[in-house]
């Protein structure tokens, strides 16, 4: 994951990618919530028809932009993922 | 048979005149077992008086949060707890969208911001965007910015915005309940406005919010006074940090009374798919709609939230035989 702390790019221009907060992420990125705290079955449920809002690692609220196809989500701290 | 469906077989399909708000409410009222006729009639309509094609749009947020307006079901108003934050898409990105929307066969990529109304800025990102976009890809481009003044009709129309999107979202005597920082008044005065121009008008709104069934009736008779191009028909998806957000999705059998009901209402209009549908309906319910009166969709993701892949709707409608509407058609 980056740590690079210059900011991000645009939406839609980055080349960064900063890779899905998956399994073993601290914090849930739908709520925002720790993610070993609660049962967030209805997160993961609710995450198939919409993007993340928090970031996984530090749980930062995202600049998300919904695309046609794909979306692209940027924390501050952490960079881009896309889907 | 019912007798509403009788009524609405002479009155709607042989003679292409919509069922008035009483109509409508009796369809919305049908037991279940009468559903399937219901939804049968509606399709028939639909065949007769639009015909078999399906329009297919893109949509996409040039200006996502941060709104001003309190719209109760709307994760982007900045009055709300919502995790979604403001941002602005770029140009390149805005033409790259339209791009992916084109190769699917669609014919209309709508270009949407959270506002109030456009200001400057956001007048002068529309008008470098859609001459981009007119530029670079074969799709017709339609807007929807909010409320808008004479003066800003006026420029989208010499932008070449061939439809203008601003729903009502619900009927006049329920709006009050789902947005209290300006009137159903105001809006429809935009629409006004925007019909004059000569742009297309596309209006619609959401169901689930509230409404008893008496006020989905109001709201279709509404529609149809205005008599729009195109009606894009939502599902509530509640939103987190919304006041809505807590609400339940309108049941799968009363989203698609309701489309049959505002098919018969609407005979001649674009009833659009939109969002909700993927939680409201499902695939079963969603392929029900489309031979219940709908004959448009948008496809790909929606402003904020995600919906089935554009393959997944396009497949659907292959395996329906209903062809997508080429853009040849639309112009």
């Amino acid at each position: 994951m980056s740590g690079d702390t210059t900011g991000p790019a645009p939406l839609g221009t980055s080349t960064r990618f900063g890779g899905p907060a998956g399994a073993g992420a601290p914090w849930c990125d739908r709520c925002g919530t720790p993610a070993d705290e609660e049962d967030h079955t209805a997160c993961r449920a609710a995450r198939q028809l919409e993007p993340p809002r928090y970031c996984g690692h530090c749980r930062r609220r995202m600049k998300v932009q919904v695309l046609p196809v794909g979306w692209a989500a940027v924390c501050v701290e952490h960079g881009e993922t896309r889907a | 048979m019912p007798e509403i469906l009788d009524q609405a077989r002479t009155q709607v399909l042989e003679n292409g005149v919509g069922l008035d708000e009483a109509g409508v409410l009796a369809v919305l009222n049908l037991p279940d077992e009468h559903l399937p006729a219901a939804l049968q009639l509606a399709h028939e309509v639909r065949m007769r008086w639009c015909g078999p094609e399906v329009e297919v749009e893109g949509i996409v947020s040039l200006k996502t949060g941060g709104c001003p307006e309190d719209c109760h079901f709307c994760s982007q108003s900045g009055l709300f707890t919502s995790p979604v934050r403001a941002v602005w898409l770029d140009i390149p990105s805005l033409v790259e969208a339209a791009k992916q929307t084109a190769k699917t066969g669609a014919t209309e990529f709508c270009i949407v911001a959270a506002v109030r109304g456009p200001d400057d800025r956001l007048m002068r990102q529309l008008r470098e965007g859609v001459a981009a976009i007119r530029a670079e890809v074969d799709i017709q481009v339609a807007a929807s910015v909010g409320m808008l003044t004479q003066e800003q009709v006026d420029e989208l129309v010499e932008m070449g915005v061939h439809r203008y999107n601003h729903n009502l979202e619900t009927c006049r005597s329920y709006f009050p309940n789902v947005v209290t920082t300006h009137s159903w008044e105001e809006r429809w005065e935009t629409l006004r406005m925007v019909r004059e121009s000569g742009m297309e008008v596309c209006c619609g709104g959401i169901l689930g919010l509230g409404e008893s069934v008496e006020q989905r009736a109001e709201f279709a008779a509404q529609l149809a006074e205005l008599d729009p191009h195109e009606v894009p028909l939502n599902f509530l998806n509640p939103r987190p940090g919304t006041p809505l957000g807590d609400r339940s999705v309108v049941e799968g059998k009363d989203a698609l009374r309701a489309i049959a009901a505002f098919r018969l209402a609407m005979p001649r209009t674009i009833l659009r798919y939109a969002g909700g549908r993927e939680l409201t309906l499902g695939d079963l319910g969603t392929r029900d709609g489309l031979l219940g009166g709908i004959n448009a969709v948008i496809v790909g993701n929606y402003l904020t939230t995600l919906g089935r892949p554009a393959t997944t709707d396009l497949e659907l409608l292959q395996d329906l035989k209903m062809p997508v509407k080429a853009l040849s058609e639309t112009l």
